[in-house]
């Protein structure tokens, strides 16, 4: 057997106070109001969620200001089991990738109201371009858990 | 491309849980190996390039400051490049571009991780931005694992099919592993293994995951003048290509994968290869995950796209196939993760110089290497040849 080395354990905890901007506090105080923002660029009328500063594919920050519905449908997703430091919430859980209507992109949330045990059953239910809408926390504090998850519609 | 350069020396560690080590003894233990190989000192050494994941990983900040004495940097320039997983892959362009310029004849280039000392999930996941998606990132598998699952609605690929080629891809790098004296895991894994073991990130299982490991590597990147005085077999550099995409998870199309696709575009047209499949002897891909294996043989010009099952069901990539990928047992078996792309890299060099030991491919004469790194969004390939 080897020889078991010591080890010294510490800690790094540090306290951050990030800033939003006008554009992602704009952003979030709409989710405040259960309304979901995008940004379309008015030159190649492509449509982000979240709302950006600038558009990511001209870099010109001619953007407007654009309502977008609390609905949508799924790209992608993965019942999580996995566990780390830190985690949001305790697993089995589902992530996905949404795109919501009349967006040009993937919006990232928790897929919520459906059972995890049944694989099958769930691989039936959030099938390719499943579609999905938002369920609102009833409590808000103006961050991206305003919307507890999407699930499925029937 | 710049003057021809050449890898002139490689070391590595034995990659797994090295509790027996410091970290910066660990990163010595690479360099010292590397500097016997190439047959030469610290004094030959013009400037040194080192590469780890973010600093949350251990928790000790500007690495390259701690391994000043291990790297054998004392009074030499230093730099520090970052790109997460594709940091190998960019410290070895780092080296590379140092030497092309003319600006050095000889350049030590570093990649060191030890994974055992923190939580790579955690650390991982601040990698993703604060207020968005960090929520919902679910540490590496959960983006690959969303990424694989996209792929596979994408181009129609039945469940089972995916599942089937997963495992293999699984096995095959196991078994590859065991002639690898440096991997971290060496145990063969059978088919119903791999198919039951217990779900990660659906449909992502444990053996279908990479480890976290300690391990540390070192290359040395030569002038066209030195390695022909110094070393019998350089590898050369044919070329390399890095590109990046969207930061935000959802914004550009994972399923094609720009960035590893234009990667690896650019790095063939420097290489002159037309057909890769054919061209290459063998090929170090990165591959954490097995299912983003088949999407990395998709954009890096291997298969047509949504086919790759097809070709692992058929045995292309296995040892002894068309092309042979990842007989180190590759980044599945061990993931240093600031080293492994840089392994991968040093994987290849001794495949063209025929000094791969037991997982070597024989005759080798060019070779691919690649990594991935961030939330999908970064992507390097470097490919090395026994011909100047």
């Amino acid at each position: 057997m080897a020889k078991e080395y010591r080890t010294i354990r510490n800690d790094v905890a540090l306290p951050y106070q990030w800033a939003l901007g006008k554009t992602w506090t704009r952003f979030f105080d709409g989710l405040k109001e259960e309304q979901i923002w995008g940004t379309k660029c008015t030159h190649c009328s492509r449509t982000y969620v979240p709302a950006r500063t600038f558009c990511p594919d001209c870099f010109t920050d001619r953007t407007e200001w654009v309502p977008v519905k609390p609905e949508g449908k799924i790209v992608s997703w993965t019942l999580v089991k996995a566990t780390y430091h830190g985690q949001v919430k305790p697993p089995p859980y589902i992530i996905a990738l949404i795109q919501l209507s009349g967006t040009d992109c993937g919006f990232h949330h928790f897929i919520g109201g459906v059972e995890t045990e049944n694989i099958k059953k769930l691989r039936q239910k959030l099938k390719k371009g499943a579609k999905v809408k938002a369920v609102w926390n009833p409590e808000k504090k103006a961050d991206i858990y305003d919307i507890a998850y999407f699930a499925p519609v029937k | 491309m710049g003057k021809a350069v050449a890898i002139i020396g490689t070391g590595q560690t034995k990659h797994g849980r090295r509790s027996d080590v410091c970290y910066p003894d660990l990163v010595r233990e690479s360099v010292t190996t590397a500097l016997q190989d190439a047959g030469i000192t610290l004094k030959d050494i013009d400037g040194v390039v080192l590469g780890t994941m973010p600093s949350m990983m251990e928790g000790v900040s500007s690495t390259h400051f701690y391994f000043a004495e291990a790297m054998g940097a004392l009074n030499k320039p230093v730099m520090k490049v970052e790109t997460c997983g594709s940091t190998g892959q960019s410290i070895g362009h780092c080296g590379y571009y140092w030497v092309a310029s003319g600006m050095a004849d000889i350049v030590l280039v570093v990649g060191s991780e030890k994974m055992s000392e923190g939580d790579g999930q955690a650390t991982m996941t601040t990698v993703f931005d604060p207020f968005f998606q960090r929520t919902f990132a679910a540490g590496a598998p959960g983006v690959f694992t969303m990424q694989s699952m996209e792929w596979m609605y994408r181009f129609n690929i039945p469940e089972d099919k995916g599942r089937e080629a997963a495992a293999m891809i699984s096995v095959s790098n196991h078994d590859n592993a065991m002639d690898n004296p440096h991997a971290h895991i060496r145990v063969r894994v059978t088919m119903d293994e791999v198919k039951n073991a217990r779900i990660i990130t659906y449909p992502v299982r444990l053996l279908d995951v990479c480890p976290a490991s300690d391990g540390a590597c070192a290359v040395i990147f030569a002038s066209e003048e030195k390695a022909k005085k110094i070393c019998k077999k350089p590898a050369w550099i044919k070329g390399l290509g890095f590109r990046g995409e969207e930061f935000f998870y959802g914004e550009s199309d994972k399923a094609i994968w720009m960035s590893a696709t234009e990667a690896a575009k650019e790095a063939y047209k420097q290489a002159g290869i037309r057909n890769p499949l054919k061209e290459l002897d063998v090929a170090e891909i990165y591959n954490p995950f097995t299912y983003q294996e088949m999407i990395f043989y998709e954009c890096l010009g291997l298969c047509p796209r949504g086919e790759a099952p097809d070709y692992v069901l058929k045995g292309t990539f296995k040892k002894g196939g068309q092309l042979p990928c990842c007989p180190s047992g590759g980044t599945l078996c061990s993931n240093p993760i600031g080293a492994t792309g840089l392994i991968r890299l040093a994987e290849a060099a001794l495949q063209v110089t025929g000094k791969a030991g037991a997982r070597q491919v024989g005759g080798a004469k060019l070779a691919l290497s690649h990594a991935m790194g961030g939330v999908d969004q970064f992507n390097g390939v470097t490919i090395v040849g026994s011909k100047l």
